[in-house]
């Protein structure tokens, strides 16, 4: 379902310009759990924003689904951000002041969806994400930092994207509420069959994916199954 | 974004941060009702100057002796010192000018006038029976001055209410059939005139009639004229009346260049429209006034969306990573601007409503709050919101989403 070829991103230009992705090929399949792995600075949230259709590489080409969007405009993107995507991100995730429903009723919004239906698939996509209605009218900051995130992967559900992208969801958090997110992420993939990319630099959040691929200075340097996955059950 | 996401995105952000809104909305509040309340006060200037005005007789054209002079108030300033109309010029006017409804020769002078043991110093007017159509006047008690008591010169006065309150007290019935002394000579009072009102430039209430030939015979002493006033049978005719009168009395007083006349033709239409120019400069002045405190409270509104959307970047980043478009962004924060207008317009509009009725009370000006400046008021606000919301929604759309969610 994703397949990138040969993508670099210049940021800058001239004697400013730095190249932080080199020519990265891979391909991932539908309900594949990929671990995105490497030091900072190496490029992975540069990654991270092209295959989530923040950004467009310099050079390369993306299919998702089939379809070649490095060349969209900004609108065409956005709706593919809108019904593919679901993104889970390192912080600043959710709207200050707005309610739980709120917040995870949001894409929908955006996707037009009618009133009665998004609070339903609100509802649904907060349960699968491990969350409970006592949490569903508070407000985003009157909640936990473990919760912030789980809410955060409800809202990433919340369209059924076929896509989902989490920039160190758990780089906040202790490893106790660490692993009770990762081990959210593992029950979607193996029971809703979402396909999951996961970036972080720490190989023990890796290790909850069933593959990985180590970038280091802006170039793919392995790309291989994980034997060892760890499987963690809420 | 359905209507009803706008209208909750828009609360929510604006019931945020109450203080501020309701500042905002406060800049907006002043704009919107000082114009309301100052083109009230403009137009009900205007209006109550017009029917003043007005009240001084219908289509009337006022003939006064002296050189022409520039139209307008101007030209009553020598009114009465030139001595160049006489009765024969009235009657000439009465009987061969077209059109020409009713016709009153006046002489009139300021004479100390007694009763029985009260005095007082007023206006005399020498005025045939036509004044009454002429200058719209009513008679309140007894009769007006007949042309029978014209042509026989009778003493006779009928009085102004001011001048009967003071010779004979505002209490005092009967005074029809009483005398008064006009310069030491007897008249008999023989009617009262409604009050007309009216202050300052000509009233109207405190005179004296008489017939204009006992003026001519008893105080002037000559067959002069201090004004001729004709009442023209339409507005539409007044200004070939006008012209007719003028060229009458040019032929008559064998004056062949018009510049050199010795009298001078005031068409009541001039005046009004001579008054109505100053009065509708002052409408404008008062409206500029209002124009620039709006002006203002949008600047107000410019500024508080410019800092609600720094302090909102990284989430509008976020709402455009999960599929936000730029026409949904632009829509947030132009109906937040918009909605602080509007409200500030609706309180805008009562308050200058308000201010209206209480200059109103004050009974200074009657001011009248036309729905075209209620109108108006609401679409500037309306227009003030989407004008200065603009600039901050665009720059809010055009936001980058990743550069947007790192914002510090
Ligand atoms: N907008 C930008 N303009 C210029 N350079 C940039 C920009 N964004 C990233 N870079 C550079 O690109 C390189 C890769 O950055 P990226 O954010 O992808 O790193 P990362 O692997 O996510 O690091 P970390 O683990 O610290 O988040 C870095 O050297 C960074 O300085
Ligand atoms: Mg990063």
């Amino acid at each position: 379902m994703i397949k990138v070829d040969n993508i670099t991103k210049t940021y800058g230009s001239g004697d400013m310009a730095f190249q932080a992705l080199k020519g990265a090929s891979f391909t991932i399949k539908e309900g594949e759990f990929v671990a995105i792995m490497g030091p900072s600075g190496s490029g992975k949230s540069t990654l991270m924003h092209i295959l989530g259709c923040l950004d467009t590489p310099t050079s390369g080409s993306y299919f998702l689904d089939g379809k070649d969007v490095s060349t969209l405009d900004d609108e065409s993107l956005a709706d593919i951000r809108n019904e593919k995507i679901g993104f889970v991100f390192q912080a600043f995730n959710l709207l200050p002041r707005t309610t739980v429903l709120r917040n995870v009723m949001l894409p929908l919004v955006y996707a037009g969806v009618p009133e009665e239906e998004r609070e339903k698939r609100a509802t649904q996509a907060l349960y699968a994400a491990g969350l409970t209605e006592t949490h569903f009218t508070h407000k985003s900051n009157e909640i936990s930092g473990g919760q912030v995130q789980r809410v955060a992967i409800a809202r990433a559900l919340v369209n059924n994207p076929s896509l989902i992208l989490a920039d160190e969801p758990t780089g906040n958090l202790d490893t106790k509420t660490g692993d009770i997110v990762l081990a959210t992420f593992q029950k979607l993939n193996k029971e809703h069959g979402s396909t999951i990319v996961l970036i972080t630099h720490e190989p023990d959040v890796a290790a909850y994916a069933e593959r990985i691929i180590t970038v280091r200075d802006g170039a793919i340097v392995s790309d291989v199954k994980n034997a060892s996955q760890k499987i963690h059950a809420l | 974004m359905k209507l009803n996401d706008i209208f909750h995105e828009t609360y929510t952000a604006l019931s945020a941060n109450k203080a501020r809104s309701g500042l905002t909305i406060l800049g907006i509040v002043i704009g919107i009702s000082s114009v309301i309340a100052m083109v009230s006060i403009g137009t009900g200037a205007s209006a109550s100057i017009s029917s003043r005005i007005e009240s001084l007789g219908s289509n009337l054209i006022q003939i006064t002796p002296g050189a022409q002079r520039t139209q307008g108030f101007g030209a009553s300033g020598g009114r009465g010192n030139a001595k160049t109309l006489t009765t024969a010029d009235a009657e000439a006017i009465a009987k061969e000018v077209a059109n020409v409804a009713a016709v009153d020769a006046q002489v009139s002078g300021r004479y100390q006038v007694t009763a029985k043991g009260t005095n007082t110093n007023t206006s005399v007017t020498g005025v045939t029976s036509a004044y009454l159509s002429v200058r719209n006047v009513e008679v309140a008690e007894g009769t007006f001055i007949t042309d029978a008591q014209n042509n026989s010169a009778a003493k006779v006065a009928v009085l102004g209410p001011t001048t009967r309150d003071d010779l004979f007290g505002a209490d005092a019935t009967d005074v029809v059939g009483k005398s008064v002394r006009i310069k030491g000579v007897e008249f008999k009072v023989v009617g009262i005139t409604v009050a007309k009102g009216g202050t300052g430039f000509q009233n109207q209430d405190d005179i004296i009639f008489i017939p204009v030939k006992s003026a001519q015979r008893y105080f002037s002493g000559d067959q002069y004229l201090s004004t001729i006033a004709v009442q023209a049978s339409t507005q539409e005719e007044m200004t070939q009346v006008q012209e007719d009168i003028t060229t009458l009395l040019l032929s008559r007083h064998k004056i062949s260049d018009p510049a050199q006349a010795d009298f001078s033709a005031m068409n009541q239409n001039d005046i009004l429209s001579t008054a109505s120019s100053v009065t509708s400069t002052l409408t404008y002045l008062l409206a500029a006034i209002g124009s620039i405190s709006l002006l203002v409270g949008g600047i107000g509104i410019m500024n508080m969306m410019l800092t609600t959307v720094t302090e909102r970047t990284r989430e509008i980043g976020l709402r455009k990573a999960i599929g936000a478009k730029k026409k949904d962004i632009s829509t947030q924060f132009l109906a937040e601007a918009v909605a602080l207008t509007v409200i500030g317009g609706v309180i805008g509009i009562a308050l200058g409503w308000l201010i209206a009725y209480v200059v109103n009370l004050t009974g200074l000006v009657t001011t009248s709050v036309s729905l075209s400046s209620v109108i108006l008021a609401f679409g500037v606000s309306a227009v003030t919101g989407i004008v200065f919301g603009y600039y901050p929604a665009r720059r809010a759309a055009n936001l980058n989403p990743i550069e947007a969610m790192r914002y510090e």
